[in-house]
């Protein structure tokens, strides 16, 4: 995990959810707007994204808190992520918003903190960059957004590509 | 959540270790989904145990080794448990290699042994080895209203829709521990609530041939993602194959793990009852030009019309599919510059042997292939770059997974670019 950027300046703003999978966790998120294919659309051990069509296409979450709508595609989702969690090339901490099979066993066998049903919907709150805390016990998600002069620097190298 | 009395003795450990470690994983499970309580199943089907030279290389811990995969991967343990003989009705899916043709898919020998090895700890374990990503065809047929827990999103689908039987689309670790302990969360599609229909298809082209329900099924999965459609309109009632491509291609764009079709499916006898106390949240119309996007979406991975490799059997081709393609062949020989491989289950391939429908695609220079897909086991022809399917799910994954051009048409198509190594197929 990097050490927390500078921000102190930033407000914060708090999310409050359901517990998925507990712990802490903070980091830069990686945001998508599109769900999620496991096996077949990530490359695990690389920790990226392949699918075709994917707005995030050849973007790693590594050691990202990773915000989606939720899971799609093959059974082998979890498979995919748990072999993620083998090769270090895992997200640290998961927000979705729809509450399947396939994502739940993957947070579960990812072992990261992991928070649903947020009492605003995280994919308008938070943006690729911004740096975010998951407290998955207490159910809160603190956001500092990322600070807009850096956002052209790209700090993060995880701006996604649009087709 | 609520644990019964037989629960919590597998717990406790009581049953022994094994039961423990997978009923923890099953808890941790269930309170992720939120779930109230467990469900019984005596249907499970899993890839339990399946390694890989990633997973060897990753857990060097002593022991049997498939108990040691079992333990550490299966149900997420930290230590290693030996892992009984299954009570419960249990198969394994398909796999990664064909153990008689592994040579022929570019298998190295340490995946064979590897592949070899956990499936002799399954079937000591007396899971059955069907090999498959559709046991449906190879013997194992749920009745309505039983409680599953399979993996393998197009089993999944058939399963809740075809047969009127209730799974989730679980995966690995849930079937592997619910193998052991014949339970599931009770959530979703176990629960009648959750299967009434969410969206509307109106079908609004013929709808009849294997590509044309490839297509629809594409369209569907990419319109309602994870929710449960409900087809009404100009679609001839489908078969088992339609139905496994439909699915198939639906649970790959989407999510799909239900679908009704009125007058077709089991729980669809009307629309009334498709929908149950539900509304529609949207309705959406398969049309002409629903019909031209999807072709062209399925085909937007290619442009060169020089196929050197063409690949059928996904989901694993049923008998029917296979007397096709030697129809197809009508005796020909396929272009040298092309591979033809077909794949299909154990059980099938037992029987097309006896037919000589494998003899047939091996004269006309093709092979027919067991237990996995170029998918499944990343398995290509030696420097592929062109292939040619007809299963909307292959042509999803195919190209994203080994940076191949291919191409999406019929079966028909397909066979003639085998036979000219060149692409001619065409939306009609």
């Amino acid at each position: 995990m990097s050490a927390a950027p500078d921000r102190s300046d930033s407000p914060v703003i708090v999310l409050r959810g359901r517990k998925v999978v507990g712990g802490v966790a903070e980091g830069e998120a990686l945001v998508t707007r599109q769900t999620i294919s496991g096996w077949g659309g990530v490359n695990a051990l690389q920790g990226t994204i392949i699918e075709a069509r994917h707005e995030l296409r050849g973007v790693s979450f590594k050691g990202k808190v990773l915000v989606c709508p939720g899971a799609k595609g093959s059974s082998g989702w979890s498979v995919a992520f748990h072999t993620a969690r083998l090769a270090g090339t895992a997200p640290i901490a998961m927000i979705f918003n729809e509450m399947t099979t396939k994502i739940a066993l993957g947070c579960v066998v990812m072992r990261v903190p992991s928070i649903t049903q947020l009492d605003r919907n995280p994919l308008d709150v938070i943006e690729t960059g911004d740096w975010v805390k998951v407290d998955a016990d207490r159910g809160i998600v603190e956001v500092r957004k990322k600070v807009r002069a850096a956002a052209s620097a790209s700090d993060s190298g995880v701006t996604a590509p649009r087709a | 959540m609520k644990l019964a009395d037989d629960e919590l003795a597998m717990l406790d450990g009581a049953r022994g270790k094994a039961h423990q470690k997978a009923m923890e994983l099953l808890v941790r499970y269930a309170e992720a989904l939120g779930a109230e309580r467990f469900v019984n199943t005596t249907n499970v089907a899993g890839v339990p145990g399946t390694s890989n030279p990633f997973l060897e290389r990753y857990f060097t811990q002593p022991g049997d080794r498939y108990n040691v995969i079992y333990s550490l991967f299966d149900l997420d343990s930290d230590e290693v448990v030996e892992i009984p003989r299954m009570t419960v009705h249990a198969c394994h899916l398909q796999g990664g290699t064909d153990p008689e043709n592994w040579q022929t898919l570019g298998m190295k020998p340490e995946q064979l042994q590897i592949s070899l090895a956990g499936e002799r700890g399954a079937a000591e374990r007396d899971i059955r080895i069907l090999k498959t990503c559709t046991p449906y065809l190879a013997g194992n047929v749920p009745k309505r209203g039983e409680h599953c827990a399979w993996m393998e999103s197009s089993a999944v689908v058939y399963c809740n829709s075809v047969l009127g039987a209730r799974t989730n689309t679980e995966g690995r670790e849930s079937t592997s521990a619910a193998m052991i302990t014949g339970k599931i969360p009770d959530f979703g599609f176990h629960r009648d609530e959750y299967r009434y229909g969410s969206h509307r298809i109106e079908v609004e082209v013929p709808v009849e041939s294997l590509m044309d329900w490839g297509m629809l099924g594409y369209f569907v999965g990419e319109v309602v993602g994870e929710r449960i459609p409900v087809l009404t309109g100009r679609f001839a009632p489908p078969d088992l194959i339609h139905h496994k491509h439909f699915g198939a291609a639906a649970a790959s764009s989407g999510g799909v793990e239900m679908y009704h079709m009125v007058g077709v499916t089991p729980e669809a006898p009307t629309l009334e009852a498709a929908f149950g106390p539900n509304r529609p949240v949207e309705t959406f119309r398969y049309g002409p030009a629903e019909r031209r996007r999807t072709y062209e979406n399925l085909n937007a991975r290619a442009s060169d019309p020089n196929v050197d490799f063409v690949m059928l059997g996904c989901p694993h081709a049923a008998l029917e599919q296979i007397r096709e393609i030697c129809r197809l062949l009508d005796g020909r020989k396929i272009s040298p510059s092309v591979r033809l491989w077909v794949f299909t289950s154990r059980a099938v391939r037992a029987v097309a042997d006896r037919e000589g429908y494998t003899k047939i695609i091996r004269d006309a220079g093709g092979v027919l292939l067991t237990d996995t897909c170029s998918a499944i086991g990343q398995a290509l022809p030696p420097g592929t770059k062109v292939a040619a399917l007809d299963s909307a799910k292959q042509v999803h994954y195919l190209p994203a997974i080994m940076g191949i051009e291919a191409w999406f048409g019929s079966t028909a198509d397909c066979i003639n670019a085998a036979l000219t190594g060149r692409w001619n197929g065409a939306l009609s």
